[in-house]
């Protein structure tokens, strides 16, 4: 018995030894996309199609890896050197810290692709229970009493940061409206926020799944999403009478494609998802395309309201992220006074 | 001492009674029923259905990144935990007591710490990424950092099996052995392997159940990248966050089975080799 432990043994670390290890990447045939979490139905269809392309245009082939969590600690492991060739995050700022702190591209790095680097953007709406039965319009109606709302925690992701300012541009432009009463719209919303999640698929569970809440704050495509595969007539998506121009940017590290020879092909990759085939499939899944035509054939899917951007309203994400989502900024002012 | 537990068996019926349905309760509430729920929702769509989930490239990847960080880590830790309580139960020296509290190490601290560490030890910001880069060598976000990860949590599990079985096998008959003649190596493995097998196999199982089942220290240093580096852990709460229900729950039944099985195989072994076991209990 003994010498059978011994012989079971030394086959587990004979056979350890011999399983291949994970495939090795070969030089440009592989790209390495780290995004955030829901767009995995995006580039899980995106992905096939452009591989085609490049085929057909060059001969050679792509595979394209994915990788996706909460955009703020997708950014901090592409810092940490988890090796993307490139990254779609959902805020600029989550890049802007990958150019800070591992200088892996150039802190002008949103001006080199058209429309700040964004091919598609989203914005922030308010997703409700069947029939809205707190009768819920627009942003007056998340404070009334006895309404609670649902929002990730703005210090962990993107989509909850997109919902603060797009709140916040609302208060700001009514009638007499300023910073002043704008903070206090807020923070009178915040005391509506049962639970604060990491993450908008972790507070679209809770608003679904597990049946807390009233009202979702949540990207216009998770909303979308979330109604087609949740159980469509279960939930209704409600356009508040303004929102946020939410622009999830893509860029390419150059720092890691020069290494890995694979420049050409993620350069033709991000170039690609402006194309208008890509475009329609954006669309298709929810997220609002730069392609006047595009946008025009879906019209229906995506009603016009005012969006405030983030450039004019806060100055760019640089500036906001500090202000507001800082240590020490407006929202833990207005989170820790309510508590 | 036969009376005294005639005595406790002797208790008012009432205060057994109240024993065992806490007991009952407990195993059935907490253990049980998340279990069974974890089954039902995987076949709430048919077997058919959860079946194919589990065939998809990127569930099948994550099973075989499983089973190969498993296998890796086994074989160094059966090694490590019998070098450990060698050491520490045969033999006298200084610094013995703080050696064997930092076995225990890894059960304190939580995994998610662990995975930071090797983050900052082995990432790009950290002491030694900017260097393993420039030999382009993989650490973490690869397949070594998740078998890093898992080895810190399981290093204590063979270990703590056999240090206490060794202290109380005591040394008269290695020192028997080597008085007769018999050189180390013949002594270990001709006295001291079948004197521990039992406790070494039990130390092996859990390890390997915790190796595969490891979320928290995995999930920091895996980077995510579905098909690649996603185990089976990370797999399920990724699959989880796509809505993809079925799937992530026939995910998370194959892991439930495999520390099923598990279960099982000790039991059996246990109940077949009952003698045995007793007998290297009582040296």
């Amino acid at each position: 018995m003994a010498r059978m432990t011994v012989a079971a043994i030394v086959v587990a670390a004979l056979a350890a030894a011999t399983i291949p290890a994970a495939p090795a990447r070969a030089a440009g045939r592989t790209l390495l996309n780290v995004s955030y979490d829901p767009t995995r139905e995006l580039y899980q269809a995106l992905n096939p199609l452009f591989a085609k392309e490049w085929k057909q245009e060059t001969g050679g082939t792509v595979d394209i890896e994915m990788s996706h969590s909460g955009s703020g600690s997708q950014a901090r492991a592409v810092i940490d050197g988890l090796d993307a060739d490139v990254v779609t995050l959902a805020l600029a700022s989550d890049i802007d810290a990958i150019a800070q702190k591992a200088h892996l591209l150039p802190p002008d790095w949103q001006k080199r692709l058209p429309d700040d680097s964004t091919p598609y953007t989203s914005t922030i709406v308010f997703l409700v229970r069947q029939g809205n039965p707190k009768k819920i319009t627009d942003w007056p109606d998340l404070i009334k009493p006895g309404v609670q709302v649902i929002t990730p925690n703005p210090k962990t992701s993107g989509a909850a940061r997109w919902a603060f300012l797009a709140a916040w541009a609302w208060a700001a432009h009514r009638p007499g409206g300023n910073a002043q009463t704008a903070k206090a719209y807020v923070a009178a919303l915040y005391k509506h926020v049962p639970i604060l999640t990491t993450g908008a698929r972790g507070s679209t569970t809770a608003f679904v799944e597990r049946g807390i809440g009233d009202v979702l704050l949540s990207w216009e495509n998770e909303a979308d999403l979330a109604q087609a595969q949740l159980g469509p007539g279960r939930f209704a998506i409600v356009y508040p009478s303004s929102s946020i121009l939410a622009e999830p940017p893509v860029a390419l590290l150059d720092k890691n494609v020069d290494r890995h020879g694979t420049r050409k092909v993620a350069e033709a990759y991000l170039k690609f998802l402006y194309s208008k085939p890509a475009q329609e499939i954006e669309a298709r899944n929810h997220y609002r395309p730069r392609d006047p035509q595009v946008l025009s054939e879906y019209s229906r899917e995506f009603p016009p309201l005012k969006l405030y951007t983030i450039e004019a309203e806060f100055g760019g994400w640089a500036k906001a992220q500090a202000k507001y989502f800082g240590d020490g900024g407006i929202f833990d002012q207005i989170y820790t006074h309510g508590r | 001492m036969t009376t005294r537990t005639r005595r406790a068996a002797e208790d008012p019926v009432a205060m057994r009674l109240i024993c065992i349905a806490i007991t009952a309760a407990f195993i059935i509430v907490l253990l049980l029923l998340p279990l069974i729920t974890v089954f039902a929702q995987a076949l709430a769509k048919g077997l058919g259905l959860a079946l194919s989930r589990i065939e998809t490239h990127d569930a099948w990847t994550s099973i075989r990144l499983t089973l190969i960080v498993a296998a890796i880590s086994l074989p160094l830790n059966t090694l490590f935990g019998i070098c450990a309580a060698w050491a520490i139960a045969k033999h006298t020296f200084r610094g013995k007591v703080l050696l064997t509290s930092l076995i225990d190490l890894p059960f304190s601290v939580s995994p998610v710490v662990a995975g930071l560490a090797y983050v900052l030890i082995f990432g790009m910001q950290g002491w030694l990424g900017p260097a393993l880069r420039l030999w382009n060598i993989k650490i973490i976000f690869a397949l070594p950092g998740i078998v890093l990860a898992t080895l810190f949590v399981t290093v204590p599990f063979v270990a703590r099996e056999l240090v206490p079985l060794m202290i109380d096998q005591g040394r008269d008959e290695e020192e028997a052995a080597v008085s007769l003649g018999a050189g180390g190596l013949q002594t270990f493995f001709r006295v001291t392997l079948p004197n521990i097998k039992w406790g070494l196999l039990y130390g092996v199982l859990l390890c390997n159940a915790r190796a595969m089942g490891e979320f928290g220290a995995v999930t920091v240093v895996s980077g995510h990248i579905r098909g690649l580096t996603n185990t089976m852990p990370v797999q399920v709460e990724a699959l989880y966050n796509d809505y993809e229900f079925v799937g992530a729950f026939a995910l998370a039944s194959l892991l439930a089975l495999l520390a099923l099985f598990t279960l099982a195989l000790k039991s059996l072994l246990e109940w077949r080799y009952a003698g045995e076991i007793a007998a290297t209990h009582r040296h």
